[in-house]
């Protein structure tokens, strides 16, 4: 069945309509309107803007900041987020990286979401209209959110990010997992700090907590990380579905964080 | 339901139809505009065979709705030919045996046109990550990935 779309020029009146029960944030549509053609009875109506903030991205004097509407395609393709590319290209084919945006990765559910695994290895923060949030306490609340994201922001690293989607079938297939890690390290060679962002691991892209201390004054070699590979299942509650078991999930974890970690 | 009106460019002719407010592409396309070429597949993004070109984009019909196309352009496959010649893609799909059942085919000729159309002469592997997205169940993928090649060949002997 067809919903009604209304459509506002400025985020307000779009927020202001958004708080009617059953009504959905549209973006590109993978989410929502994939939803809505399954059959989902709790989507009664969308809403969007067209507010241009939301489309755009500016980055300057080391920082991000990319418009919730702006595409995966469009993230891929620019100059100054080269390192992110490969986390965007992570997403669909080329028909979805078209369409699938920055805001509504952060609300997709396991197995998708390889995207905001990738933003929460940057400690990003996600901007609504109540203000700025760390994606890590947005992520947590993500599902009472009622406030339009219009845009994400982190800070560019200069190096140390990696970033790694591990699915069965290729090109493109859905996540087994992704991992985003964000490593810096000190004038000795050793991890002054470490990031670790891991995806279908939980419900929702999680942090590998454990892992990042443990590696804290390590060398990056194999012997250096086997003490983060060996707590990096912890605290994950990974989802059996038709794309893994939560077993397996677990079992390979490790393995592919060392790789990405030596890479 | 509210009406609403949509306007596009669909293959080149300007298009108007009335439709209900939240209809997908597809709908439109296929149910209300006559177009049967974009297929409905799975409805979710996954299978590609709704693909369509949206200003020279490649997009999926079926999570897209219909009145945010208004005043774009829109291709799909069967505007290609002209004058009862077919386009060169769909002249290598039929040479290189890249269709059997055909449901696919519209989807996998909109991916590959955006392919061709911004890189003319792809390798293999450009090839395959423009099709990545369009679900074949009945090729293993071989003959419509030479199919692209063939016609990427076609194409630029024709301008040299």
């Amino acid at each position: 069945m067809a919903l009604a779309l209304q459509t506002f020029s400025t985020l307000k009146d779009a927020n202001a309509a958004l708080q009617s029960a059953g009504t959905r944030y549209l973006g590109g549509g993978t989410l929502v309107v994939r939803a809505a053609n399954e059959g989902d009875v709790s989507v009664t109506g969308l809403v969007r803007s067209t507010e241009p903030s939301l489309s755009t991205i500016d980055v300057s004097d080391g920082k991000a900041r990319i418009g919730a509407s702006v595409t995966m395609a469009a993230v891929a393709r620019h100059a100054e987020l080269g390192f992110l590319a490969g986390a965007a290209r992570a997403v669909g084919g080329p028909a979805v990286r078209n369409m699938a945006t920055v805001g509504g990765n952060l609300f997709a559910p396991t197995p998708y979401g390889d995207f905001a695994v990738a933003l929460l290895a940057l400690d990003a923060t996600v901007t609504t209209e109540d203000g700025e949030t760390p994606i890590d306490a947005f992520l947590a609340h993500r599902d009472v959110s009622r406030a339009i994201v219009t845009s994400v922001g982190f800070s560019v690293p200069q190096d140390g990010f990696r970033f790694l989607k591990v699915s069965r079938v290729k090109p493109k297939g859905v996540s087994v997992l992704s991992i985003a890690a964000l490593v810096e390290r000190a004038a000795d060679g050793t991890i002054a700090s470490a990031r670790i962002a891991l995806g279908c691991m939980a419900d929702r892209p999680m942090r590998a907590k454990a892992a990042e201390m443990a590696l804290v004054g390590a060398n990056l070699t194999k012997e250096g990380i086997a003490p983060a590979l060996a707590v990096a299942t912890e605290s994950t509650s990974p989802a059996t579905d038709p794309i893994a078991s939560a077993w397996y999930r677990n079992e390979v974890l490790p393995v592919h964080l060392g790789r990405l970690l030596l890479s | 339901m509210a009406k609403v009106p949509v306007q596009f460019t669909l293959n080149g002719s300007e298009t108007a139809e009335f439709i209900d407010s939240g209809s997908t592409l597809l709908h439109a396309l296929r149910d209300k505009i006559g177009d049967t070429s974009p297929k409905g597949g799975c409805h979710q993004g996954t299978c590609g065979a709704c693909s369509v070109i949206i200003d020279g984009e490649l997009r999926l019909s079926c999570l897209t709705l219909a009145e945010n196309c208004n005043g774009t352009a829109i291709t799909t496959t069967s505007g290609l030919s002209e004058g009862g010649v077919l386009h060169p893609l769909q002249r290598a799909f039929l040479d290189a045996f890249a269709s059997q059942c055909g449901f696919c085919t519209p989807g996998m000729i909109m991916a590959a046109k955006v392919l061709l159309d911004h890189t003319p002469n792809p390798s293999r592997d450009e090839v395959v990550q423009a099709l990545s997205g369009n679900i074949c169940r009945c090729t293993g993928y071989e003959p419509i990935i030479q199919a692209v090649l063939l016609a990427a060949r076609a194409n630029s002997q024709n301008a040299a």
